[in-house]
């Protein structure tokens, strides 16, 4: 039954990567992302994780799809791009042939490596349950909690300087 | 259950789908959701992983990576907000010097 579920949830998953990397509109490609999120964020169910479950739905398919829509339409960059590529025309090629070495590199490593089939799930349902992941933030990893609060407060300064600086050189000019 | 195996395969899928994407699309905008998925990638096979081991300490470092993702993002959707205003585009190709 679980593995109905899983098959259905990835082969959506990358149905949305893939249709986010073919399609030429921007808004389409967050869409899909956001449709590619939301089967990562069923993996975290399955997986035992209802904490990462809701984080990855508040902060990636709310936040992040948000501001990355929002930054698309404000620039009007959802137009298609490849019209006037210079160095498309060898860079593309190149690229897909990169992409197809890797391709064989990750599936050679797969399937040699016979460590990975060996771990197979045990028992306890419950081990990341939220007071247990609450717990060890809070005690174990709490000064890498601290630091993740001066992560933000840097971004958010960034971001705010950023955005001070380009009036005044404006009118400095 | 589940074996580990199969979420490691989808994570290497959509990890090598984000380089894909890295690599043959001009737009920025694109780049960045690119790079969004293979941190997702890698978010999943960490889970994978934790749930295999039964230890709560990788689903912790999701946390954490989350979180710089989050910044990551705002950072970077500034900066090309900041490069539209001055270059009119979006195209990487097109932003190849280091003065605004």
């Amino acid at each position: 039954m679980e593995l109905v579920v899983f098959i259905i949830t990835a082969a959506i998953a990358i149905t949305g990567a893939i249709a986010m990397l073919l399609s030429k509109n921007a808004v389409h490609s967050a869409l899909f992302l956001l449709l590619n999120f939301g089967a990562i964020a069923v993996m975290y169910l399955l997986l035992r994780a209802p904490f990462l479950f809701a984080v990855q739905l508040i902060v990636y398919a709310g936040a992040i799809i948000v501001l990355f829509l929002f930054v698309v339409m404000l620039l009007g960059a959802e137009r298609a791009e490849d019209d006037n590529d210079v160095l498309g025309r060898w860079q593309r090629p190149l690229a897909l042939g990169l992409a197809a070495a890797l391709i064989v590199e990750a599936g050679y490593v797969l399937f040699r490596s016979g460590t990975l089939a060996i771990m197979a799930p045990t028992a306890d349902e419950n081990f990341a349950a939220p007071e247990k992941i609450a717990a060890a933030l809070f005690t174990k990893y709490l000064l890498p909690f601290e630091i993740t609060g001066f992560i933000l407060l840097a971004a958010v300064a960034g971001v705010v300087v950023l955005h001070l600086q380009s009036p005044q050189t404006n009118s400095q000019a | 259950m589940i074996p580990t195996t199969y979420f490691v395969m989808l994570s290497a899928t959509l990890f090598i789908i984000g380089v894909i994407g890295v690599l043959i699309r001009r737009n920025a905008l694109v780049v960045f959701m690119s790079i969004e998925l293979m941190l997702n990638s890698a978010n999943l096979a960490l889970v994978a992983f934790a749930q295999a081991r039964q230890d709560v300490g990788g689903q912790v470092l999701v946390f954490f990576v989350i979180v710089v993702a989050a910044a990551e993002v705002a950072v970077g959707l500034a900066l090309l907000v900041a490069i539209f205003h001055t270059k009119r585009t979006t195209n990487i190709d097109e932003i190849s010097t280091l003065r605004g």
